[in-house]
């Protein structure tokens, strides 16, 4: 582990004021993360006023500096500790934030009330090759996967749903969420390998 | 990359060995700082860049976090 990193360490799990110096330029620190992944989605939030993101991202520091805290002891000097924890700023920040820019917004649903796939047609331009991968797709998306599968891979990889707030509106995790995408396009790959199409070196 | 090829892709997800959420967030730092000192991030954490290009929001955490340490240290 190098030596500031070290330093972060010894002064976090110190007593009294030393500890509470440290705790406190952490979250300075952890704070100016959230504002810069705040500054970096501006355009997805415009309708968010500049109090209400700087809010968000004290909200994110605060929890990231609770997450750092919590988990300090599992800090093994893979990388800075600088690095480690700014990476608990910015995912609590980019949870925050991509939440906040689809408050309001809903799923597009089919008859069903299901997340509504469109035909998949190819452009114009496409080859025939394309033509026919995106036909056998467009099939094999409504008869080789679970409803559940079927639900996440299209919210997420067509109608760019951020898997976070799928997550909490669905009741799950992204870790969980993403398990499931997984295994539906292992799914699709194999069908697809299957028939003779070509869809790239598969691990399936 | 032509719309088609992009949809494709998104709904096939990489083609090789990917890691989870949970395991890519724990080496992400370690990742950002062998990038960042010029090193083979890929081979010494397999599996990291494949889970990048399947999901977006931990493409967009890595993003991030090598922008930010990049800002930090210049």
């Amino acid at each position: 582990m190098d030596y500031e990193s070290q330093a972060w360490v010894a002064a976090l799990t110190a007593g009294g004021s030393e500890r509470e110096s440290a705790v406190a330029r952490l979250h300075e620190l952890l704070l100016r993360a959230a504002r810069f992944e705040a500054s970096r989605r501006r355009d997805s939030l415009a309708r968010v006023g500049a109090a209400e993101l700087d809010d968000l991202a004290h909200q994110a520091a605060d929890d990231a500096l609770m997450a750092v805290l919590r988990k300090l002891d599992s800090f093994r000097g893979d990388s800075r500790f600088t690095t480690w924890a700014y990476k608990f700023a910015l995912l609590e920040a980019g949870v925050k934030l991509r939440r906040r820019a689809w408050e309001g917004r809903e799923l597009s649903l089919d008859a069903e009330g299901r997340p509504s796939l469109p035909d998949l047609r190819p452009s114009p331009h496409a080859d025939a090759e394309t033509s026919e991968l995106l036909g056998a797709l467009r099939t094999a998306i409504d008869t080789e996967l679970t409803p559940h599968q079927r639900d996440v891979l299209v919210a997420v990889t067509v109608q760019d749903v951020p898997i976070d707030v799928l997550a909490e509106r669905m009741g799950s995790t992204r870790g969980a969420l993403y398990k499931t995408l997984h295994d539906a396009r292992r799914r699709l790959r194999a069908h697809l390998g299957a028939q003779g199409l070509r869809v790239g070196d598969s691990d399936a | 990359m032509r719309d088609d090829e992009r949809l494709i892709g998104r709904l096939l997800g990489p083609a090789g060995q990917e890691v989870t959420c949970d395991t890519c967030f724990e080496q992400l730092d370690a990742y950002v700082d062998l990038e960042l000192a010029g090193r083979d991030a890929d081979a010494e954490l397999p599996g990291m860049r494949a889970h990048f290009e399947g999901c977006p929001a931990c493409a967009e955490d890595h993003e991030s976090l090598v922008a930010l340490v990049s800002r930090e240290r210049r």
